[in-house]
Order: C-alpha cells, then structure tokens, then sequence
C-alpha cells in the first residue's frame, strides 16, 4: 500500500473518531507509524542546525552507499531533536528493532556506520540513544532517550514529534494523534466553547508579553466584522532565539492545526503565515504541508461539510527586528515601512487592513491542539500558580548540549543549564543567564534558582521574552555584551518615536566611549563618556515611560540589569578602565617582562601604533598613552615576554 | 528587461500591499535592487520612486550593489559575538570589505545577517549559501585564500 491510498483509512476511521481499531487497523497504524517496518528506514536530522552541519552531504553520501550496494531502504530527513552541537545526526531503524541515534555523522563517517549497523553491530562511540517502543526489540547496552538527563528532565508537548517524525507526512502526523484535536473543534464545538476551552487552560502569549491566549481569542471572536485575519508570527528575530524555527522545521502540521483551530475558534477564514525570508528550510515545509491538508479537505472550502472555510497563506518578512512587533508586522504585510501604530486600538479590534487581526506566535499556536486533546484541565495542571503549561529554550553560548529544550513552567534556571544541558563548557564558572534576547536581561550566578515563570523573572527584572538563553562565563564581558545589544538596537530602532530612536543612539555611543579608549583630548570624550554614564540612567527612564512600543520600553534592559547585578564589573571598566574578561580589547595594557624580552625588536616592528620602544639586544618597552590593546605583540613575542596586566 | 516585466506580470492587481514581495521578486532574480528596477516598479505601482526607495532601505533584506562573485554572509547572533572570534573586524583586516560592500575586484561581498540560530556551531560564515562552521582564524585565512587562488 502506498501512501497515497493510506488517505481514505486516515480521512474515515481516524479523523472519522473512531476510538476503537479492529486487528486490521491496528496493523496499518503501526506501519503509517513506522513502528511496522519491512526494510531499514535511515532517518537525518535535516532541520537548519543539521544542515550546517554538513547533513546534506550525509544524505547523499547515504544515498551512494544504498545505490552502490543495492540494498533496499528508506532515507526520512526530519527536523532538529534539539541536541545541536551533535549534529548531523543519524537514526537508524532496523525492521522488528528500536530506532537508534548516532552523533556526528559527517559524510566521512557514513560507510563504516553503515556496514557496521547492517552487521549487527553498533559502534559505540558515535551511538546517543535508543527510542523506547514497546512493539520492538531494544538493543542491549544502549541507553533509552528517556533516561539520559537532557530528554530525562523535559517535559516535551510543544516538540514531542521534533525531530522524530517526517516532516512532510501528513499520514504520520495523522496516525500520531494528529488533527483530531481540530475535527473535533469543528465538529462537535461552536467558536466560543474552544475560546472557554484555551481561556480555562492558563495558556498565555509565548513571543513574551504572556497575555492570555483565551481572552485574546475572545476579544476576536466578539468583533462582529465580516472579514477577520489571522497571523501566525513566525518572525523569529532574536538573536539566540531558534525554538519557532525548530518547531515549524520539525513539526509543521502541529503549527498548522493550531492556525486551523485558532481560526475558528475567532471566525476567521484567512490565515497569515508570517515568516523570516532566511528561513528556507521551514518555509519549504510550510509550503508542503500547507498542499497536504488542502488534499485531505483540511483546509479551503466548506472544510469536513461544516460551514467553516479557511485558506492559509505564508508571506515572508523583508527582515528587520521590528517586524516582530505585532502592529509594525500589520503595517509590512500592508506594504509600509515596519513601524509599530499607536495601541489602542489593538490589532484585535483594527489591524491588518483596518479588520479584526489576532496575531499569535507560532509557540503559543504549537499547544493548541494539545489543550483541546487532552482538555484545558491537563494543560491547567502543569506549570506554577500563574504560569501553565511548558516553554521551549534555545540554549546557546558556554553550555555543554547547545540546542532546544522543552521545560515545565517553574523549572528552575539551574536544572536547565546544569541538568538538562549537561553544565558548563569546559566545567568553566558560571557568570551570567542572559534571558530574552537583546531587549533581555542578565541574570548572575546567584540567581539561579529563579524558577521560569512569568511573574518570578519579573521579580528579578527580567522577562520570558521568546525563550533565548544565552549562558556566558568568566571569559565574556558583560559590558562588551550591552555594547553589543546597543549597537544592534540603535540599527534596528524603526526612527518613529524619538525617545527611542535618540535613546538608543545616544546609549550606544556612551558604550562605545566606555569600550573604547579616548582618541584624542580634543573631542572631549573622557569627559563624554562620564557626563554619558551620569545620564543613563534618567535616559532609561525616559525611553521606558515614553516609547511608542515595547521595543523602545525594554531597549534599556540590558544596561539596567548589569546596573543592578554587575555594577563592580561596570565601574572597573569605567574608572579602572580595566576588563576583566579581556574582551575590550582597548582597555588590555600589555607590558614586557624585561627578564624574559631578548631584545629581538619583532614586537616593535609588528606594532602598528608605534608604541613600543628600545634598543635592539636589550628590554623592549611599551608606551601605555599610544598602545591600543590589540596584542600583536603578544601574538609575535617568540619568548613570551608580552604579558596582560 | 523582460524578466522583470514577468515579475511584475504576476502582480496585475497593481497594489501597494504588493510591493515588497516584487521587491523580494526582484533581489531574488537579480540578487539586487537595481534603480531602473525601482523606476520600473514605480510606474507599475504608480508610487514615487522615492517612496520605493526610502521603504526598500528600512527592511534589512534589500541590497542595492550586485554581489561579488563569492557572497559571504556573516551571522550576527549574540553566540557568535560572544565567541572569540569576530569574523567581521577579521574580514576587514583580511581583504578591507564591510558589511554590504563589494570589494573592488568583484570577488567577495560582504552581508551581515541576524541570528541564523545555529549557536552550536558558532562562529558561522556562508559563502554562497555553503555553510562553513567553527571559524577560526587560521580556517578563515584558508577559505579565503582558497578563494583568490581558484580565481
């Protein structure tokens, strides 16, 4: 049987909701499940972090190795699992065994893997985990996924199939439990009992403001204009930040079901998929599975003989931060300049084209469909007082598993970055958690035990934000990190409100002065760079009680958190002119230790400001006025003469 | 300019809310915006050229030089800032090109793009949508020098 003629089984006995299968049925699940399988299926993580990784190559190199050898199997790409820095990774699913991972499958690797799995035998430096199933035979001495700490410790809802399923299998998505979440809604619920439904469950906005979903929905739903939109925001703008990416990559009919249902829940019937231009991998697996459920009757006209019509859309954003901001997002998909509009009124009541838009990010679409499965009391019962349900984190920086984890609300900060993503790189000291990006802030060591909720980061003034986490040790610099976030900010800022578009400048250019050593006397910039520090402060506090968006509102962030917790590190680099860290390369003071100088003249030679003097055969010297910091002596020096003070 | 009356040919509706995806229409075929493609475009949409123009700079996405013969694009994620190589101030010591120049034998051209999310392999630079992951500085002498001698 083919896949095309699983559409009937799937359309009628499935989504038909039947609950209980005959011995027949049963069968053809299992093998749409790929649990049944009658030759080898070859699966490669071709999500974008295994595509940088070289999986492309991998996959053609697979496909020689099958060709050459004739061997009869099935290669699947499917999205990202999580576990980034161990890409490209390789499943393999021998017929009646579990599926099996291994790491690092470089092109290079693929022949020897291969002829030792079709031996039976598994080599055990690249292998990660087995799969657990209870229809397959495991294979001895390797660990399951849900035992080793990164899967052990995550609560995945959001990325259950990540990275496990075919990403351009409807039939598999289907035979996983897929859309009935949606038939249901339509079939047996009006509108307003799916609104209840998502407003009962706790769910609240994951792009950061956490605004709850239900009484947003509801809000829509009560507009009575005709044509009504609805946007999923896929542009994922943060740096650090690639959860939405990861999901659409991996599972895009999850997102899909959640547009489906969230467009009746609201009486929509024109759905927007907003998307980043540089993401071709997820764009390429929208496009897809936008055509599969337009085959199964999923979407389009008079949709399972209900009323409820719906077509959706992708539209790829032109790039620039901003445009995640819902109301500057209205004003691109219009054709305009991405510039937020004033609020009230919200996009909700007058948005894209002056109707009735609700705009919802592509995590909170992802656990729709599990909320209207398994019943908001489900979704109710996980996560703390006030924050329900799970959050999907990219973790990212000095961390030994970089990649995607999926964490119950109150899971503290200190079991991500030590349990789940395996602790420090290198077994380094911990400095900071930088949490939510560049309107982010930066947590220190000491606050680790915050729990992630929205009210308990509050507290600690910081935010969710999208759910980038970026964990930087004793070799970053806090200040170099600001100056970095100030930077990207004052290019990003849209130039509509002044407090933002002059704030962010002028704090740029403070941090450039404090990073930076002064040119010259005349242009005054010491004195710039106290009078600008003395400033900051009140600045902040202009921008945040006076920008139009939340862009500028949480542009200061950043600085006002390492106010608050790194503030030793601040003023070393302000009155010492010192970085501890090393970044700031101009504020290093190199010497020469004239017991170990030979007097070899290379550094003075190398030394592009001309600040290191002497006589050759004899110590060389350096002139801390014209030295820059850019330690090319200390890169030249043969004897190791050039030290850091 | 046939290919670009083909562009326009898919928007006959001629609506403001078209604009950006011909500009994206545009950039991709031609890999930049050209101004007799902007002049083109306005008489289609009916729009000043200046508007055009002024909206095609806000977003990130729209260049307006060709790009070299080898395009490198540059990730500039926090993860690859914090990293200890700036594959930025390196290029530009390297062959003197800046983000969204072309150097001036048409052979490299510069991007830098936001947050490509592959933290795990940082830094990272492309080259013709080619992936070339963990830069150091001795890999990136290499890959350029590669570059020049196979030109």
């Amino acid at each position: 049987m083919d896949t095309g003629s699983y559409k009937t089984f799937l359309c009628e006995v499935i989504l038909g909701g039947k609950t209980k299968f005959d011995a027949r049925e049963e069968e053809l699940l299992t093998v749409i499940r790929k649990e049944r399988i009658s030759r080898p299926i070859i699966f490669i993580g071709m999500g974008t972090c295994g595509l940088v990784a070289g999986a492309d190559h991998t996959f053609s190199m697979i496909q020689k190795y099958l060709a050459g050898r004739d061997i009869d199997a099935d290669i699947v790409s499917t999205g990202c699992i999580g576990f980034c820095n161990s890409e490209p990774i390789v499943d393999i699913q021998l017929p009646g065994k579990t599926r099996i991972a291994f790491k690092k499958i470089t092109e290079d690797k693929v022949n020897s893997l291969l002829d030792d799995i079709f031996h039976g035998i598994i080599s055990e430096e690249q292998v990660l985990w087995q799969f657990r199933s209870d229809l397959l035979k495991p294979w001895d001495k390797i660990p399951f996924s849900d035992e080793i700490p990164f899967f052990r410790y995550q609560h995945r809802v959001v990325l259950g199939n990540t990275g496990i399923i075919d990403p351009f299998s409807i039939e598999e998505y289907i035979a996983k439990g897929g859309f009935r979440a949606y038939i249901k809604s339509i079939t047996s619920y009006s509108p307003d009992q799916v609104c209840d439904i998502i407003d009962q469950s706790g769910l609240r906005g994951r792009a950061g403001g956490g605004f709850s979903s239900g009484k947003k929905w509801k809000s829509a739903l009560a507009s009575k204009e005709e044509i009504k939109y609805l946007i999923c925001n896929a542009e994922e703008s943060d740096q650090g930040a690639f959860m939405d990416r990861a999901i659409i990559e991996g599972d895009p009919f999850r997102i899909m079901e959640g547009i489906a249902i969230a467009s009746y829940a609201t009486g929509v019937s024109k759905a927007i998929i907003y998307i980043r231009s540089e993401y071709h991998t997820a764009i390429e697996r929208l496009i897809g599975a936008i055509k599969n459920m337009k085959d199964y009757g999923l979407s389009g006209e008079k949709i399972w003989g209900t009323n409820f019509n719906l077509q959706i859309e992708i539209r790829q954003s032109p790039g620039t931060f901003i445009c995640g901001e819902e109301t500057a997002l209205i004003n691109t998909l219009e054709g305009k300049r991405g510039m937020p509009r004033h609020k009230p009124p919200y996009p909700v009541h007058s948005g894209l084209f002056n109707k009735p838009t609700l705009v919802n990010n592509v995590e909170t679409l992802a656990n729709v469909a599990s909320i209207i499965e398994y019943g908001p009391k489900w979704f109710y019962s996980i996560g703390t007082v006030t924050s329900k349900g799970t959050k999907v984190f990219s973790i990212s920086g000095n961390v030994n598993h970089i990649g995607l984890v999926e964490v119950k609300m109150g899971t503290t900060l200190k079991d991500i970055i030590y349990t789940i993503a395996g602790g420090m790189k290198e077994d380094k000291k911990i400095k900071a958690v930088h949490i939510g990006g560049p309107l982010g802030s930066s947590l220190p060591a000491d606050c680790l035990d915050t729990k992630i909720c929205y009210e308990s980061l509050k507290e600690k003034d910081a935010e969710m934000g999208s759910g980038g986490l970026i964990v930087l040790n004793e070799n970053n610099c806090m200040i170099d990190l600001v100056h970095y976030f100030m930077n990207f900010m004052q290019k990003q800022s849209c130039g509509k409100c002044i407090p933002c578009r002059e704030g962010t400048r002028r704090m740029s250019e403070i941090f450039d002065h404090i990073i930076h050593k002064p040119v010259d006397h005349v242009n005054h910039t010491a004195l710039d760079r106290f009078r600008g520090v003395i400033q900051l402060e009140a600045l902040s506090e202009v921008m945040k009680d006076t920008s139009l968006c939340g862009f500028g509102v949480s542009a200061p962030n950043p600085f006002l958190s390492i106010l608050k917790y790194f503030r030793k590190e601040f003023e070393e680099h302000l009155f010492d002119r010192k970085c501890r860290a090393g970044v700031c390369k101009e504020l290093r003071l190199f010497m020469i230790n004239i017991d170990q100088c030979t007097g070899c003249s290379i550094c003075a030679k190398k030394c592009p400001e001309n600040a290191i003097i002497g006589t050759p055969k004899s110590p060389y010297f350096i002139v801390e006025e014209k030295c820059t910091g850019c330690g090319i002596c200390s890169e030249v020096c043969a004897f190791g003469a050039v030290y850091l003070k | 300019m046939a290919e670009l009356d083909k562009i326009l040919a898919k928007y006959p509706d001629k609506q403001r809310e078209s604009l950006i995806q011909i500009l994206q229409d545009v950039q991709s075929g031609f890999g930049f915006i050209s101004e007799e493609a902007i002049l083109t475009i306005g008489s289609h949409l009916d729009l000043p050229t200046s508007k055009i123009y002024g909206l095609a700079t806000f977003y990130e996405q729209f260049r307006f030089k060709p790009k070299g013969k080898y395009h490198l694009q540059v990730c500039g994620g926090t993860s690859c800032h914090i990293s200890p190589l700036s594959i930025q101030k390196e290029l530009e010591k390297l062959i003197n090109l800046k983000d969204g120049e072309i150097t001036s034998d048409g052979l490299f051209s510069l991007e830098v793009v936001s947050c490509i999310g592959a933290c795990g392999h940082s830094p990272l630079l492309i080259i013709n949508n080619k992936y070339h992951t963990d830069i150091t500085i001795s890999k990136l002498k290499s890959i350029i020098q590669q570059l020049k001698k196979e030109d």
